[in-house]
Protein backbone atom coordinates (compact mmCIF):
# COMPACT_ATOMS: atom_id res chain seq x y z
CA UNK A 1 0.00 0.00 0.00
CA UNK A 2 1.31 3.54 -0.95
CA UNK A 3 2.64 5.12 2.15
CA UNK A 4 -0.08 8.60 3.67
CA UNK A 5 3.36 10.60 3.42
CA UNK A 6 3.33 10.30 -0.09
CA UNK A 7 -0.39 11.02 -0.33
CA UNK A 8 0.09 14.11 1.95
CA UNK A 9 3.43 15.32 0.09
CA UNK A 10 1.62 15.32 -3.10
CA UNK A 11 -1.37 17.31 -1.29
CA UNK A 12 1.48 20.12 0.10
CA UNK A 13 2.89 20.42 -3.16
CA UNK A 14 -0.60 20.87 -4.97
CA UNK A 15 -1.40 23.35 -2.31
CA UNK A 16 1.96 25.46 -2.78
CA UNK A 17 1.21 24.91 -6.74
CA UNK A 18 -2.07 27.11 -5.57
CA UNK A 19 -0.87 29.30 -3.39
CA UNK A 20 1.49 30.43 -5.66
CA UNK A 21 -0.79 31.24 -8.46
CA UNK A 22 -2.98 33.02 -5.79
CA UNK A 23 0.06 35.44 -4.91
CA UNK A 24 1.61 35.63 -8.40
CA UNK A 25 -1.18 35.62 -11.08
CA UNK A 26 -2.86 39.18 -12.32
CA UNK A 27 -5.55 37.11 -13.96
CA UNK A 28 -8.94 36.68 -11.17
CA UNK A 29 -9.53 34.01 -13.12
CA UNK A 30 -6.35 32.16 -12.81
CA UNK A 31 -6.45 33.27 -9.21
CA UNK A 32 -9.99 31.88 -8.70
CA UNK A 33 -7.95 28.52 -10.37
CA UNK A 34 -5.53 28.83 -8.09
CA UNK A 35 -7.85 28.61 -4.79
CA UNK A 36 -9.61 25.84 -6.56
CA UNK A 37 -5.82 23.84 -6.25
CA UNK A 38 -5.70 24.92 -2.74
CA UNK A 39 -9.28 23.04 -1.78
CA UNK A 40 -8.50 20.39 -3.99
CA UNK A 41 -5.03 20.11 -2.10
CA UNK A 42 -7.40 20.45 1.39
CA UNK A 43 -9.72 17.27 -0.05
CA UNK A 44 -6.48 14.99 -0.78
CA UNK A 45 -5.40 15.68 2.63
CA UNK A 46 -8.59 14.85 4.08
CA UNK A 47 -9.20 11.53 2.07
CA UNK A 48 -6.01 10.36 2.90
CA UNK A 49 -6.27 10.94 6.81
CA UNK A 50 -9.52 9.56 6.71
CA UNK A 51 -8.14 5.94 4.94
CA UNK A 52 -5.23 5.75 6.67
CA UNK A 53 -6.35 7.04 10.65
CA UNK A 54 -9.90 5.49 11.21
CA UNK A 55 -11.75 4.56 8.04
CA UNK A 56 -15.16 3.46 10.65
CA UNK A 57 -15.39 6.97 11.10
CA UNK A 58 -16.59 8.98 8.20
CA UNK A 59 -16.47 12.70 9.52
CA UNK A 60 -13.19 13.12 7.84
CA UNK A 61 -15.24 11.89 3.88
CA UNK A 62 -18.36 14.24 5.30
CA UNK A 63 -15.44 16.82 5.70
CA UNK A 64 -14.45 16.28 1.73
CA UNK A 65 -18.08 16.50 0.70
CA UNK A 66 -18.95 19.87 2.82
CA UNK A 67 -15.40 21.02 1.05
CA UNK A 68 -16.32 20.87 -2.46
CA UNK A 69 -20.01 21.48 -2.27
CA UNK A 70 -18.76 25.16 -0.71
CA UNK A 71 -15.79 24.96 -3.73
CA UNK A 72 -18.31 24.74 -5.86
CA UNK A 73 -20.31 27.70 -4.19
CA UNK A 74 -17.43 29.32 -4.17
CA UNK A 75 -16.60 29.29 -7.92
CA UNK A 76 -19.90 30.47 -8.81
CA UNK A 77 -19.84 33.51 -6.67
CA UNK A 78 -16.43 34.52 -7.73
CA UNK A 79 -17.13 34.17 -11.41
CA UNK A 80 -20.22 36.25 -11.19
CA UNK A 81 -17.92 38.95 -9.27
CA UNK A 82 -15.58 38.59 -12.55
CA UNK A 83 -18.24 38.63 -15.00
CA UNK A 84 -19.55 41.70 -13.19
CA UNK A 85 -16.72 43.74 -12.95
CA UNK A 86 -15.82 42.49 -16.70
CA UNK A 87 -19.10 44.14 -18.12
CA UNK A 88 -17.95 47.42 -16.62
CA UNK A 89 -13.92 47.84 -16.77
CA UNK A 90 -13.66 45.03 -19.93
CA UNK A 91 -10.90 43.54 -17.84
CA UNK A 92 -10.49 40.76 -15.64
CA UNK A 93 -6.62 41.64 -14.73
CA UNK A 94 -6.04 42.58 -10.75
CA UNK A 95 -3.48 45.20 -11.00
CA UNK A 96 -5.96 46.97 -13.64
CA UNK A 97 -8.93 47.14 -11.30
CA UNK A 98 -7.36 49.50 -9.15
CA UNK A 99 -9.60 52.42 -7.98
CA UNK A 100 -9.39 52.44 -4.45
CA UNK A 101 -5.74 52.90 -3.10
CA UNK A 102 -4.86 55.08 -0.17
CA UNK B 1 -22.06 17.68 28.92
CA UNK B 2 -22.81 14.76 26.59
CA UNK B 3 -24.05 14.93 23.22
CA UNK B 4 -27.23 14.30 23.28
CA UNK B 5 -29.21 13.53 19.60
CA UNK B 6 -32.11 15.01 18.29
CA UNK B 7 -34.25 15.98 21.28
CA UNK B 8 -37.30 18.83 21.30
CA UNK B 9 -34.76 21.31 23.26
CA UNK B 10 -32.18 20.74 20.64
CA UNK B 11 -34.82 22.07 18.02
CA UNK B 12 -35.23 24.68 20.36
CA UNK B 13 -32.26 26.34 20.76
CA UNK B 14 -31.76 26.43 17.06
CA UNK B 15 -34.96 29.02 17.55
CA UNK B 16 -33.34 31.51 16.10
CA UNK B 17 -31.73 29.92 12.90
CA UNK B 18 -35.10 28.46 11.89
CA UNK B 19 -36.90 32.51 12.90
CA UNK B 20 -34.14 33.78 9.97
CA UNK B 21 -34.28 31.44 7.27
CA UNK B 22 -38.05 31.72 7.72
CA UNK B 23 -37.62 35.70 7.94
CA UNK B 24 -35.33 35.12 4.49
CA UNK B 25 -38.76 33.35 2.35
CA UNK B 26 -41.06 35.92 3.71
CA UNK B 27 -38.55 38.71 2.34
CA UNK B 28 -38.28 36.92 -0.75
CA UNK B 29 -41.65 36.07 -1.68
CA UNK B 30 -42.80 40.13 -0.15
CA UNK B 31 -40.49 41.18 -2.94
CA UNK B 32 -41.96 39.33 -5.65
CA UNK B 33 -45.87 40.18 -4.29
CA UNK B 34 -45.18 43.93 -3.36
CA UNK B 35 -45.85 46.98 -5.55
CA UNK B 36 -42.72 48.98 -6.46
CA UNK B 37 -44.03 52.02 -4.56
CA UNK B 38 -44.61 49.74 -1.25
CA UNK B 39 -40.88 47.86 -1.47
CA UNK B 40 -39.99 49.88 2.03
CA UNK B 41 -42.23 47.20 3.77
CA UNK B 42 -39.25 44.58 3.06
CA UNK B 43 -37.16 46.65 5.47
CA UNK B 44 -39.54 47.01 7.95
CA UNK B 45 -40.32 43.43 8.11
CA UNK B 46 -36.85 42.53 8.15
CA UNK B 47 -35.77 44.99 11.30
CA UNK B 48 -39.16 43.97 13.07
CA UNK B 49 -39.04 39.75 12.26
CA UNK B 50 -35.11 40.10 14.16
CA UNK B 51 -36.23 41.85 16.87
CA UNK B 52 -39.51 39.28 17.43
CA UNK B 53 -36.25 36.41 16.77
CA UNK B 54 -34.14 38.37 19.47
CA UNK B 55 -37.56 38.46 21.79
CA UNK B 56 -38.41 34.77 21.39
CA UNK B 57 -34.85 33.40 21.61
CA UNK B 58 -34.63 35.06 24.77
CA UNK B 59 -37.54 33.73 25.90
CA UNK B 60 -37.60 30.12 24.72
CA UNK B 61 -33.88 29.31 23.72
CA UNK B 62 -31.99 29.61 27.06
CA UNK B 63 -28.64 27.97 26.43
CA UNK B 64 -28.36 24.70 28.04
CA UNK B 65 -24.27 24.45 27.81
CA UNK B 66 -24.69 20.59 25.46
CA UNK B 67 -23.32 19.74 22.44
CA UNK B 68 -25.88 19.48 20.02
CA UNK B 69 -27.00 18.18 16.97
CA UNK B 70 -24.33 15.22 17.19
CA UNK B 71 -21.50 17.49 18.38
CA UNK B 72 -21.98 20.50 15.47
CA UNK B 73 -23.39 23.06 17.65
CA UNK B 74 -22.29 23.68 21.35
CA UNK B 75 -25.40 25.65 23.00
CA UNK B 76 -23.68 27.50 25.36
CA UNK B 77 -24.05 31.10 26.58
CA UNK B 78 -20.67 32.33 24.41
CA UNK B 79 -22.89 31.15 21.66
CA UNK B 80 -26.36 32.74 22.96
CA UNK B 81 -24.53 36.19 23.26
CA UNK B 82 -23.26 36.30 19.94
CA UNK B 83 -25.87 36.01 18.12
CA UNK B 84 -28.23 37.92 19.79
CA UNK B 85 -25.63 40.33 18.88
CA UNK B 86 -25.49 39.38 15.39
CA UNK B 87 -29.60 39.79 14.63
CA UNK B 88 -29.51 42.80 16.47
CA UNK B 89 -26.38 44.41 13.81
CA UNK B 90 -28.82 42.52 11.00
CA UNK B 91 -32.10 44.30 11.88
CA UNK B 92 -30.07 47.64 12.70
CA UNK B 93 -28.59 47.14 9.29
CA UNK B 94 -31.97 46.66 7.20
CA UNK B 95 -33.20 49.94 8.73
CA UNK B 96 -30.67 51.76 7.52
CA UNK B 97 -30.41 49.91 4.28
CA UNK B 98 -33.59 52.15 3.04
CA UNK B 99 -31.41 55.38 3.56
CA UNK B 100 -29.08 53.65 0.73
CA UNK B 101 -30.89 53.89 -3.00
CA UNK B 102 -29.55 51.35 -4.41
CA UNK B 103 -30.54 48.42 -1.81
CA UNK B 104 -33.95 50.01 -0.01
CA UNK B 105 -36.04 48.26 -2.28
CA UNK B 106 -34.27 45.08 -2.83
CA UNK B 107 -35.48 41.78 -1.33
CA UNK B 108 -33.17 39.74 -2.33
CA UNK B 109 -30.14 42.15 -0.76
CA UNK B 110 -32.20 41.69 2.49
CA UNK B 111 -32.38 38.04 2.30
CA UNK B 112 -28.60 37.50 1.53
CA UNK B 113 -27.89 39.59 4.54
CA UNK B 114 -29.99 37.29 6.73
CA UNK B 115 -28.16 34.38 5.30
CA UNK B 116 -24.91 35.95 6.23
CA UNK B 117 -26.65 36.04 9.78
CA UNK B 118 -27.37 32.40 9.92
CA UNK B 119 -23.69 31.85 8.79
CA UNK B 120 -22.49 33.86 11.86
CA UNK B 121 -25.02 32.22 14.07
CA UNK B 122 -23.38 29.38 13.48
CA UNK B 123 -20.05 30.24 13.19
CA UNK B 124 -20.72 31.34 16.87
CA UNK B 125 -21.90 28.24 18.07
CA UNK B 126 -19.97 25.49 15.62
CA UNK B 127 -18.00 23.43 18.23
CA UNK B 128 -16.73 20.83 15.23
CA UNK B 129 -14.58 22.17 12.29
CA UNK B 130 -16.48 20.90 9.42
CA UNK B 131 -19.36 22.80 10.97
CA UNK B 132 -17.26 25.67 11.66
CA UNK B 133 -16.17 25.51 8.39
CA UNK B 134 -19.82 25.60 6.44
CA UNK B 135 -20.37 28.46 8.73
CA UNK B 136 -17.41 30.83 7.63
CA UNK B 137 -18.01 30.06 4.42
CA UNK B 138 -21.58 30.52 4.56
CA UNK B 139 -20.70 34.43 6.14
CA UNK B 140 -17.89 35.21 3.22
CA UNK B 141 -20.28 34.16 0.09
CA UNK B 142 -22.83 36.56 1.54
CA UNK B 143 -20.70 38.84 2.50
CA UNK B 144 -19.16 38.97 -1.19
CA UNK B 145 -22.60 38.89 -2.77
CA UNK B 146 -23.20 42.05 -0.80
CA UNK B 147 -20.17 43.96 -0.98
CA UNK B 148 -20.52 43.62 -4.91
CA UNK B 149 -24.48 44.01 -4.79
CA UNK B 150 -24.77 47.28 -6.54
CA UNK B 151 -23.25 46.19 -10.12
CA UNK B 152 -23.86 49.90 -11.61
CA UNK B 153 -20.82 51.39 -9.68
CA UNK B 154 -17.57 50.35 -10.26
CA UNK B 155 -16.67 50.52 -6.71
CA UNK B 156 -18.85 48.05 -5.64
CA UNK B 157 -18.37 45.68 -8.30
CA UNK B 158 -14.56 46.38 -7.32
CA UNK B 159 -14.75 45.64 -3.60
CA UNK B 160 -16.96 42.25 -4.13
CA UNK B 161 -14.21 40.79 -6.07
CA UNK B 162 -11.24 42.37 -3.79
CA UNK B 163 -13.31 40.73 -1.19
CA UNK B 164 -13.77 37.57 -2.83
CA UNK B 165 -10.50 36.92 -3.53
CA UNK B 166 -9.00 37.74 -0.70
CA UNK B 167 -11.65 35.90 1.34
CA UNK B 168 -11.59 32.32 -0.60
CA UNK B 169 -7.63 32.57 -0.72
CA UNK B 170 -7.76 32.98 3.39
CA UNK B 171 -10.15 30.66 3.86
CA UNK B 172 -8.58 27.92 1.72
CA UNK B 173 -5.29 28.57 3.59
CA UNK B 174 -7.33 28.06 7.12
CA UNK B 175 -9.05 25.03 5.80
CA UNK B 176 -5.75 23.49 4.83
CA UNK B 177 -4.89 24.39 8.39
CA UNK B 178 -8.27 22.36 9.77
CA UNK B 179 -7.48 19.30 7.40
CA UNK B 180 -4.08 18.97 9.27
CA UNK B 181 -5.42 19.44 12.64
CA UNK B 182 -8.23 16.86 11.88
CA UNK B 183 -5.41 14.09 10.38
CA UNK B 184 -3.34 14.42 13.39
CA UNK B 185 -5.89 13.99 16.12
CA UNK B 186 -8.26 12.02 14.07
CA UNK B 187 -11.06 14.19 15.71
CA UNK B 188 -13.02 16.88 14.09
CA UNK B 189 -14.86 17.63 17.31
CA UNK B 190 -13.09 20.83 19.24
CA UNK B 191 -14.10 19.61 22.30
CA UNK B 192 -11.89 15.84 21.33
CA UNK B 193 -8.89 17.63 20.04
CA UNK B 194 -8.63 19.82 23.45
CA UNK B 195 -7.61 16.53 25.29
CA UNK B 196 -5.85 14.85 22.32
CA UNK B 197 -3.95 18.02 21.67
CA UNK B 198 -2.92 18.46 26.00
CA UNK B 199 -1.60 14.46 25.72
CA UNK B 200 1.08 15.64 24.23
CA UNK B 201 0.99 13.11 21.39
CA UNK B 202 0.97 16.21 18.35
CA UNK B 203 4.49 18.10 18.25
CA UNK B 204 4.55 21.22 19.05
CA UNK B 205 5.77 22.18 15.61
CA UNK B 206 2.95 20.89 14.00
CA UNK B 207 0.66 22.66 16.56
CA UNK B 208 2.56 25.55 15.77
CA UNK B 209 2.22 25.59 11.65
CA UNK B 210 -1.73 24.71 12.04
CA UNK B 211 -2.15 27.67 14.25
CA UNK B 212 -0.39 29.81 11.52
CA UNK B 213 -2.72 28.66 8.91
CA UNK B 214 -6.04 28.73 11.13
CA UNK B 215 -4.70 32.67 12.01
CA UNK B 216 -4.65 33.51 8.37
CA UNK B 217 -8.09 32.69 8.16
CA UNK B 218 -9.36 34.07 10.91
CA UNK B 219 -6.75 37.32 10.70
CA UNK B 220 -8.86 37.98 7.47
CA UNK B 221 -11.75 37.85 9.04
CA UNK B 222 -11.23 40.07 11.89
CA UNK B 223 -8.92 42.61 9.71
CA UNK B 224 -5.93 42.26 11.90
CA UNK B 225 -2.69 42.98 10.43
CA UNK B 226 -0.69 41.73 8.07
CA UNK B 227 -4.32 40.49 6.76
CA UNK B 228 -5.81 43.81 6.92
CA UNK B 229 -5.32 44.69 3.25
CA UNK B 230 -8.78 44.28 2.19
CA UNK B 231 -10.48 46.17 4.66
CA UNK B 232 -9.91 49.51 3.63
CA UNK B 233 -10.68 48.96 -0.59
CA UNK B 234 -13.98 46.64 0.52
CA UNK B 235 -15.28 49.17 3.36
CA UNK B 236 -14.97 51.96 1.01
CA UNK B 237 -16.20 50.64 -1.99
CA UNK B 238 -19.21 48.28 -0.66
CA UNK B 239 -22.22 49.82 -0.04
CA UNK B 240 -22.70 52.06 3.32
CA UNK B 241 -24.88 49.56 5.05
CA UNK B 242 -23.12 46.63 3.73
CA UNK B 243 -19.75 48.18 4.89
CA UNK B 244 -21.17 49.07 8.62
CA UNK B 245 -22.53 45.12 8.33
CA UNK B 246 -18.99 43.63 7.63
CA UNK B 247 -17.22 46.05 10.04
CA UNK B 248 -19.47 44.88 12.55
CA UNK B 249 -21.14 41.72 12.62
CA UNK B 250 -18.25 39.71 10.48
CA UNK B 251 -15.62 40.86 12.60
CA UNK B 252 -17.61 40.15 15.74
CA UNK B 253 -18.10 36.66 14.62
CA UNK B 254 -14.43 36.15 13.45
CA UNK B 255 -13.81 37.19 17.26
CA UNK B 256 -16.33 34.53 18.11
CA UNK B 257 -14.27 32.19 16.08
CA UNK B 258 -11.22 33.28 17.71
CA UNK B 259 -12.02 32.70 21.02
CA UNK B 260 -13.83 29.02 20.12
CA UNK B 261 -10.85 27.21 18.37
CA UNK B 262 -7.91 28.67 19.73
CA UNK B 263 -9.63 28.88 23.77
CA UNK B 264 -11.79 25.67 23.37
CA UNK B 265 -10.10 23.66 21.30
CA UNK B 266 -6.45 24.52 20.97
CA UNK B 267 -6.35 25.10 25.20
CA UNK B 268 -3.05 23.24 25.46
CA UNK B 269 -1.00 24.98 23.13
CA UNK B 270 0.00 28.82 24.24
CA UNK B 271 3.31 28.86 22.93
CA UNK B 272 1.68 31.34 20.38
CA UNK B 273 0.55 34.05 22.91
CA UNK B 274 3.56 36.42 23.18
CA UNK B 275 3.30 36.13 19.11
CA UNK B 276 -0.28 37.14 19.20
CA UNK B 277 0.37 40.01 22.15
CA UNK B 278 3.17 41.05 18.97
CA UNK B 279 0.24 41.04 16.66
CA UNK B 280 -2.04 43.07 19.22
CA UNK B 281 0.31 45.85 19.48
CA UNK B 282 0.89 46.18 15.77
CA UNK B 283 -2.35 46.05 14.80
CA UNK B 284 -3.12 49.04 17.28
CA UNK B 285 -0.17 50.99 15.95
CA UNK B 286 -0.88 50.48 12.65
CA UNK B 287 -4.58 50.96 12.21
CA UNK B 288 -4.52 54.14 14.20
CA UNK B 289 -1.20 55.87 12.72
CA UNK B 290 -2.75 55.24 8.86
CA UNK B 291 -6.18 56.33 10.42
CA UNK B 292 -4.59 59.80 10.73
CA UNK B 293 -3.81 60.53 7.41
CA UNK B 294 -7.39 59.44 5.75
CA UNK B 295 -9.56 62.17 3.88
CA UNK B 296 -12.74 59.34 3.03
CA UNK B 297 -15.24 58.46 6.35
CA UNK B 298 -15.35 55.35 5.03
CA UNK B 299 -11.42 54.33 4.95
CA UNK B 300 -11.08 56.43 8.18
CA UNK B 301 -13.59 53.22 10.18
CA UNK B 302 -12.02 51.01 8.75
CA UNK B 303 -8.37 51.97 9.41
CA UNK B 304 -10.09 52.60 12.95
CA UNK B 305 -11.82 49.33 12.77
CA UNK B 306 -8.54 47.54 12.16
CA UNK B 307 -7.21 49.65 15.48
CA UNK B 308 -10.43 48.23 17.58
CA UNK B 309 -9.61 44.55 16.50
CA UNK B 310 -6.46 45.00 17.77
CA UNK B 311 -7.88 46.36 21.52
CA UNK B 312 -9.67 43.25 21.46
CA UNK B 313 -6.59 40.83 20.78
CA UNK B 314 -5.53 42.25 23.72
CA UNK B 315 -8.17 41.48 25.75
CA UNK B 316 -7.31 37.96 23.89
CA UNK B 317 -3.90 37.71 24.79
CA UNK B 318 -4.68 38.08 28.49
CA UNK B 319 -6.02 34.81 28.08
CA UNK B 320 -8.56 34.24 31.20
CA UNK B 321 -11.94 34.77 32.20
CA UNK B 322 -11.49 38.07 32.88
CA UNK B 323 -9.66 38.77 29.12
CA UNK B 324 -12.58 36.64 27.26
CA UNK B 325 -15.45 38.71 29.02
CA UNK B 326 -13.62 42.19 28.55
CA UNK B 327 -13.25 41.36 24.82
CA UNK B 328 -16.76 40.02 24.64
CA UNK B 329 -17.78 43.22 25.87
CA UNK B 330 -15.81 45.18 23.94
CA UNK B 331 -17.32 43.18 21.00
CA UNK B 332 -20.74 44.24 21.91
CA UNK B 333 -20.09 47.57 22.86
CA UNK B 334 -18.09 47.99 19.32
CA UNK B 335 -20.97 46.69 17.20
CA UNK B 336 -23.62 49.26 18.97
CA UNK B 337 -20.96 52.02 18.03
CA UNK B 338 -20.02 51.53 15.05
CA UNK B 339 -23.06 50.64 14.04
CA UNK B 340 -24.35 54.00 14.86
CA UNK B 341 -21.13 55.96 13.41
CA UNK B 342 -21.72 53.89 9.82
CA UNK B 343 -25.46 54.62 10.35
CA UNK B 344 -24.28 58.55 10.29
CA UNK B 345 -22.28 58.08 7.38
CA UNK B 346 -25.38 56.56 5.46
CA UNK B 347 -27.92 59.29 6.38
CA UNK B 348 -24.98 61.97 5.36
CA UNK B 349 -24.62 60.24 1.94
CA UNK B 350 -27.97 59.97 1.45
CA UNK B 351 -28.76 63.64 1.19
CA UNK B 352 -25.12 65.15 0.18
CA UNK B 353 -23.87 62.16 -2.15
CA UNK B 354 -20.65 62.17 -0.54
CA UNK B 355 -17.91 60.29 1.69
CA UNK B 356 -15.26 62.70 1.97
CA UNK B 357 -14.71 64.28 5.35
CA UNK B 358 -14.51 67.57 4.35
CA UNK B 359 -18.23 67.53 3.06
CA UNK B 360 -19.03 67.25 6.55
CA UNK B 361 -18.46 70.90 7.70
CA UNK B 362 -21.05 72.94 9.39
CA UNK B 363 -23.16 69.54 9.45
CA UNK B 364 -24.78 70.37 13.08
CA UNK B 365 -25.83 73.20 12.08
CA UNK B 366 -27.61 71.36 9.10
CA UNK B 367 -28.81 68.64 11.29
CA UNK B 368 -27.88 68.84 15.26
CA UNK B 369 -29.43 65.49 15.55
CA UNK B 370 -27.70 63.69 13.55
CA UNK B 371 -24.70 65.66 14.43
CA UNK B 372 -25.42 64.77 17.88
CA UNK B 373 -25.77 60.73 17.31
CA UNK B 374 -22.39 61.35 15.75
CA UNK B 375 -20.54 62.65 18.70
CA UNK B 376 -22.01 60.14 20.50
CA UNK B 377 -20.88 57.04 17.90
CA UNK B 378 -17.15 58.98 17.76
CA UNK B 379 -16.58 59.86 21.49
CA UNK B 380 -17.53 56.44 22.21
CA UNK B 381 -15.27 55.00 19.76
CA UNK B 382 -12.51 56.77 21.19
CA UNK B 383 -13.18 55.50 24.30
CA UNK B 384 -14.63 58.82 26.42
CA UNK B 385 -16.68 58.56 29.69
CA UNK B 386 -19.68 57.51 30.37
CA UNK B 387 -19.76 56.31 26.73
CA UNK B 388 -20.12 52.32 26.10
CA UNK B 389 -16.10 52.50 24.35
CA UNK B 390 -14.67 53.58 27.19
CA UNK B 391 -15.65 51.29 30.08
CA UNK B 392 -14.91 48.30 26.89
CA UNK B 393 -11.25 49.95 26.99
CA UNK B 394 -11.25 50.02 30.30
CA UNK B 395 -11.88 46.35 30.94
CA UNK B 396 -9.48 45.35 28.35
CA UNK B 397 -6.70 47.19 29.72
CA UNK B 398 -7.46 45.90 33.32
CA UNK B 399 -7.85 42.30 31.89
CA UNK B 400 -4.08 43.16 30.35
CA UNK B 401 -2.42 44.53 33.17
CA UNK B 402 -4.10 41.78 35.46
CA UNK B 403 -2.54 39.16 33.21
CA UNK B 404 0.95 40.73 33.74
CA UNK B 405 1.09 42.48 29.79
CA UNK B 406 1.39 45.72 31.35
CA UNK B 407 4.06 46.77 28.23
CA UNK B 408 0.92 46.15 26.20
CA UNK B 409 -2.01 48.34 27.90
CA UNK B 410 0.11 50.87 28.16
CA UNK B 411 0.62 50.84 24.32
CA UNK B 412 -3.06 50.33 23.99
CA UNK B 413 -3.54 52.98 26.26
CA UNK B 414 -1.28 55.48 23.68
CA UNK B 415 -3.00 54.39 20.91
CA UNK B 416 -6.06 55.13 22.21
CA UNK B 417 -5.11 58.44 22.49
CA UNK B 418 -3.68 58.46 19.06
CA UNK B 419 -7.22 58.03 18.31
CA UNK B 420 -9.24 60.36 20.08
CA UNK B 421 -7.17 62.85 18.14
CA UNK B 422 -7.97 61.88 14.57
CA UNK B 423 -12.00 61.13 15.73
CA UNK B 424 -11.77 64.77 17.32
CA UNK B 425 -10.95 66.18 14.22
CA UNK B 426 -13.49 64.98 12.17
CA UNK B 427 -16.03 66.10 15.04
CA UNK B 428 -14.43 69.91 14.75
CA UNK B 429 -15.25 69.20 10.78
CA UNK B 430 -19.10 68.79 11.74
CA UNK B 431 -19.39 71.04 15.07
CA UNK B 432 -16.53 74.13 14.05
CA UNK B 433 -15.89 74.42 10.23
CA UNK B 434 -18.76 76.74 8.60
CA UNK B 435 -21.16 74.74 6.44
CA UNK B 436 -20.82 75.90 2.66
CA UNK B 437 -23.06 77.97 1.13
CA UNK B 438 -26.00 76.33 -0.46
CA UNK B 439 -26.68 73.63 1.23
CA UNK B 440 -29.84 73.00 3.52
CA UNK B 441 -30.76 70.82 6.10
CA UNK B 442 -29.92 67.15 5.65
CA UNK B 443 -32.87 64.16 5.66
CA UNK B 444 -33.49 61.62 7.88
CA UNK B 445 -35.80 58.71 6.55
CA UNK B 446 -37.84 57.19 9.62
CA UNK B 447 -36.56 54.10 10.04
CA UNK B 448 -32.78 55.41 9.98
CA UNK B 449 -33.43 58.07 12.59
CA UNK B 450 -35.44 55.25 14.90
CA UNK B 451 -32.04 52.96 14.17
CA UNK B 452 -29.52 55.78 15.41
CA UNK B 453 -31.67 57.10 18.69
CA UNK B 454 -32.25 53.11 19.62
CA UNK B 455 -28.16 52.83 19.22
CA UNK B 456 -27.45 56.36 20.89
CA UNK B 457 -29.18 55.27 23.53
CA UNK B 458 -27.60 51.65 23.66
CA UNK B 459 -24.22 53.43 23.47
CA UNK B 460 -25.10 55.69 26.64
CA UNK B 461 -26.91 52.45 28.60
CA UNK B 462 -24.03 50.25 27.91
CA UNK B 463 -21.65 52.66 29.47
CA UNK B 464 -23.32 53.80 32.09
CA UNK B 465 -25.03 50.70 33.41
CA UNK B 466 -22.16 48.55 32.44
CA UNK B 467 -22.30 46.28 35.32
CA UNK B 468 -25.53 43.45 34.07
CA UNK B 469 -23.42 43.75 30.41
CA UNK B 470 -20.09 42.97 31.99
CA UNK B 471 -22.40 40.17 34.12
CA UNK B 472 -23.14 38.88 30.98
CA UNK B 473 -19.83 38.51 29.54
CA UNK B 474 -18.90 37.12 32.01
CA UNK B 475 -20.76 34.20 32.06
CA UNK B 476 -20.28 33.75 28.36
CA UNK B 477 -16.60 34.11 29.11
CA UNK B 478 -17.03 31.07 31.74
CA UNK B 479 -18.12 28.96 29.41
CA UNK B 480 -14.74 28.50 27.71
CA UNK B 481 -12.67 27.74 30.47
Amino acid sequence: MIPLAWYLTFAAALFCLGLYAVLARQNAVAILMGIELMLNAVIVNLIAFWRYNEPENVSGQAFAIIVFAVAAAEAAVGLALIISIYRRRETVMAEEIDMMKW
Amino acid sequence: MGISNYQMSSVISLLPEVGLLVLAGVVLTMDVLLKDDRKHLIAVTTAVGSLLIILAALMYSQPSGDLIWGGMVRDDMLAFVFRLAFIFAGGITAMFSIGSKELAHRGDYYAIMLGAVIGMCFMASAADLIMLYLAIETTGIAGYLLAGYVRTDDRSAEAGLKYFLFGAATSAVMLYGFSLLYGLTGETNLGAIAPILASGTVSVSAICAIVVLILVGVGFKIAIVPFHFWAPDVYEGAPSPVTGFISTASKTAGFAVLLRVFIYGLAASEYWLPAMAGLAAVTMTFGNLVALAQTNIKRLLAYSSVAHAGYVLVAFVAYSELGVASAIFYLIAYVVTNLAAFGVVIVFAHTAGTDDIQQYAGMSRRSPYLALAMLVAFLSLAGMPPLAGFFAKFYVFAAAVKADMIWLAFVGVLNAIVGLYYYLVVLKVVYVSPAPDGVGSIDIPATCKIALVVLSLGIILIGTASSPWFNWAMKAAQDLF
